[in-house]
């Protein structure tokens, strides 16, 4: 046996509705009751959202769920709904004032078309706060805000939601007799639908503008538009799409753990700091350097440093060795610097003329340094490049400090490279590598 | 078990995940985008839901409609963000929205320094929105603290019903360490306590005491529920009497202030014969680490607390910890901000100092040591 077909989903349980007589709102509310007794949609997977403004008093008249919400923001409620559960038919009630700061959301709810269906119930003010004039107050409509005309040219909700791309949008008025089978069209379309209901606010607009049934139906004449279908192009609705093209996503591959199996020499925490230009790799091969330390058994840390710009000027890589955890990652004197480019030594002239004695600055060899009383290593830039390539000069400088500074072995660098880099880097990585630890020893 | 080279924000993208996050709506800005690109990748697969919103407005809006439909949602920003943030979090507070908000804080105010960190925002945490009522808020000072303390937030946020910020930092977020996260010990889960399905007479806001957390029912589940953003009763209609009014205010606030001992997550490492101590939180308390050590080492006796949660304020672990002190040293990277907290509970006597900087750089151990008097 099926189920009765439900008469009504609206209840009396707090009172009739509450808007002035005459107000549209009460018009759209009882034609969204009638659409829903036309669809016969189960309750349980029916939200209505409202907005703020008189228009969000209806929802808590609805059997359905009810969820009333900021100002201008209900899209974004109904938007959140329909993503977590895409089987529900979620209804957003909202006014031209909604319209207007929530503009944001309306363009991109229509762009998007994210399946929710938006009845807006435009009465051409803000008729909770006093009768405002609105984003569609006709333009030398008097309002409380407007007490000389509107100097504002109105904005046509319809051509602003299809300009953005909603795949259905209609016109109407309360007075259309078929607004209930307007509204249960749009309910039943499976992308975004809008409906831009002109209603009468009769304690605001409708008496300062002798804005009645008759003048405004005229409005459409005189603005060259049509109640009806402004828009019917179906395109694939935002959630289906999702779901489509995630079906055959996967999570990421989680990283592999770093288990110690190299030996080292490091017996306080230890601060690097790399300098170099955009482009030299600082960052992924600083991160190799502190990885390494990690095969090594240490504890590691990496800040970095660049423009915003990313692809432009300076990189600074800060990296902590530690046979502790570090606590604190600032290094004020670092015990060893490597100064890769110009930019590098723009970005940190105060910190390497402030060196002190007991730190090792590597420096490639073609770059004038301030004075410092750092022992300063020269770094045969050509040299180290020669098999790998410039992008390479990073890898080799930091094997050449490992080989010579002997903090950890170099081998843990290669492993390094080996776990983390796909074959194609870790190949021209290894070479760089091996020419870094070779020019120390050749020295 | 073993180490990884983890960024704090991945660190919290993986909690969320094992906390059993299923939706995150967020707007790009340095330095938490990480955290919505790991997502990304990581919850669709999973069937959780990720969408880069038109600004941080609609980040909160997607989050709340998400999560009162059964999702457990997260969002993320910095300064800028939580300011657009605002007023939904009053609405997430007024509806009981169970809901994640991290704050990967760098220096401000407006725009400040976009990859910098500071600690900026731990007052306007506390007073986000406006009504004034409470909220919970998490402190962590390193990756494995960030991953703990982003599983705890989900189960704050679930447990009593109320928006969970996650106070992180850019020298933290951005930033990458060695870290063992799978040996990192997390509480059992918690899931929010749903109504009986198709409760008869369910009444969204339901509670005997002003502390009980009310039951919740998805909405598009088999029990119809209400939400609304006014001042309403426990049907979830709007009411004016001010009797009912203040009962649900007592309500939101008691809910959080009654557990405020469950949720005080605080470190404690206290000297005997102390007459001084440093109170920190965040990343500023790995300075505070070295610089207590250094002074202990000097032969200078002084105590450490490390508040985890910063609201609601810890307060019996502050009171008890500042017993019979002289000196109460707070070190932050802002302009000293919970010093004020520290200061309302501090026995009569007991003097507080500040060691205050915002220039976008960590306090170094020797600041605190030279300038909180701990030489
Ligand atoms: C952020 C915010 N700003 C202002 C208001 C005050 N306010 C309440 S209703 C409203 C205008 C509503 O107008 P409209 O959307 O056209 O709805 P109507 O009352 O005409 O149905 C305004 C500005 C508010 N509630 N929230
Ligand atoms: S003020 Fe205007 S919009 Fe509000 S209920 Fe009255 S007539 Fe309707
Ligand atoms: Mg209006």
């Amino acid at each position: 046996m099926s189920a009765p077909a439900i008469a009504s989903y609206m209840t009396d349980r707090i009172g009739p509705l509450p808007f002035c007589p005459g107000c549209g709102h009460t018009t759209l509310t009882h034609a969204l009751d009638k659409a829903l007794v036309k669809l016969q949609l189960d309750p349980r997977r029916v939200v209505v959202v409202t907005d703020i403004g008189c228009i969000g008093l209806s929802d808590r008249y609805f059997t359905t769920h009810a969820f009333h919400g900021l100002h201008g923001r209900s899209i974004t409620y109904a938007c959140g709904l329909k993503l977590a559960r895409p089987e529900l038919k979620v209804i957003t009630l909202m006014g031209d004032g909604a319209a207007g700061i929530g503009g944001a959301h309306f363009l991109n709810v229509a762009r998007r078309n994210i399946g929710i269906t938006l009845l807006v119930g435009n009465n051409f003010n803000y008729g909770m706060t006093g009768g405002q004039h609105s984003v569609t107050t006709p333009e030398e409509g008097l309002t409380s805000s407007t007490p000389a005309g509107n100097p504002e040219a109105p904005m046509d909700l319809c051509a602003t939601a299809a300009a953005a791309g909603a795949p259905w949008v209609w016109r109407a008025t309360m007075f259309d007799p078929d607004l209930p089978d307007v509204l249960a069209d749009a309910i039943a379309q499976p992308g975004f639908a809008m409906v831009d209901v002109w209603e009468l606010c009769t304690a605001y607009y409708m008496p300062r503008n002798q804005f009645k049934k008759k003048e405004l139906l005229e409005m459409f004449g005189a603005h060259g538009l049509t109640t009806g279908k402004v828009v019917d192009r179906p395109r694939p609705e935002y959630t289906a799409r999702l779901r489509e093209v995630l079906a055959s996503a996967k999570p990421p591959r989680p990283s592999p753990g770093i288990e110690p199996r190299f030996p080292h020499a490091v017996s306080r925490q230890t601060g690097i700091v790399i300098a170099g230009s955009a482009g030299q790799k600082i960052k992924s091969s600083a991160a190799l350097f502190a990885q390494a330390g990690m095969f090594a058994g240490l504890h590691a840390t990496q800040k970095d440093d660049y423009p915003i710009t990313v692809q432009t000027g300076h990189s600074v890589a800060e990296v902590n060795l530690s046979p502790e955890r570090v606590d604190y990652t600032g290094i004020e004197r670092p015990d060893f610097f490597v100064l890769l480019s110009e930019d590098g030594l723009r970005r940190t002239r105060d910190t390497v003329a402030a060196l002190p004695a007991t730190s090792t600055l590597y420096a490639v060899d073609d770059l004038e340094l301030p004075p410092t009383a750092a022992r300063v290593r020269r770094l045969p830039s050509r040299e180290l490049t020669k098999d790998a390539g410039r992008l390479s000069l990073c890898t080799a400088a930091l094997a050449f400090l490992l080989a010579d500074s002997g903090l950890y072995p170099v081998a843990a660098l290669r492993a390094a490279i080996s776990a983390f880099t796909s074959p194609k880097i870790a190949e021209a990585s290894l070479k760089a590598a091996a020419a870094g630890a070779a020019a120390v020893h050749r020295e | 078990m073993a180490f990884e080279f983890v960024e704090g924000n991945e660190a919290i993208a993986r909690a969320a995940v094992r906390a059993g996050c299923d939706f995150f709506a967020g707007y790009p800005i340095t330095p938490a985008s990480s955290i919505l690109h790991y997502l990304n990748e990581d919850l669709p697969p999973r069937g959780g839901v990720v969408i880069q919103a038109e600004d941080e407005i609609a980040s909160m809006g997607f989050c709340i409609g998400a999560a009162m439909a059964g999702r457990k949602a997260m969002t993320a920003t910095s300064g800028p963000g939580i300011s657009l943030y605002s007023e939904n979090i009053g609405l997430a507070v007024m509806g009981e929205t169970p809901l994640v908000i991290v704050n990967v804080q760098r220096q401000g105010p407006a725009t400040g320094s976009a990859t910098r960190g500071a600690d900026g925002d731990v007052q306007f945490t506390r007073w986000v929105t406006s009504g004034g009522l409470p909220v919970i808020a998490l402190a962590p000072a390193t990756v494995e603290d960030a991953y703990l303390l982003t599983f705890v937030a989900f189960n704050f946020a679930e447990k009593f019903r109320t928006p969970v910020f996650l106070l992180s930092n850019a020298e933290l977020g951005i930033a990458r360490e060695s870290a063992d996260l799978d040996a990192v010990p997390l509480p059992p889960r918690f899931d929010r306590v749903k109504a009986p399905p198709a409760a008869e007479g369910f009444r969204p806001h339901q509670f005997d005491n002003p502390a009980d957390v009310p039951a919740f029912a998805d909405f598009g589940g088999d029990t119809i529920t209400r939400f609304t953003t006014s001042m309403h009763d426990k049907d979830g209609f709007l009411t004016s009497r001010p009797a009912v009014i203040q009962e649900m205010v007592d309500h939101f606030a008691a809910k959080i202030d009654a557990a405020a001992d469950e949720i005080a997550l605080v470190k404690e490492d206290l000297q005997d014969g102390a007459d001084t101590l440093v109170v920190s939180y965040g990343v500023t308390s790995r300075s505070v680490a070295v610089a207590v050590r250094e002074a202990r080492r000097r032969g200078r006796k002084v105590s450490s607390l490390v508040l985890q949660t910063l609201w609601p304020c810890p307060e019996k672990a502050l009171r008890a910890a500042m017993r019979g002190l002289k000196r109460v040293v707070v070190p932050e990277m802002n302009m000293g901000q919970y010093r004020q907290e520290v200061e309302r509970l501090a026995p009569d006597g007991v003097e507080v100092e500040g060691v205050c900087k915002m220039d976008t750089t960590l306090l170094s151990p020797d600041e605190i040591l030279r300038k909180g008097g701990l030489l």
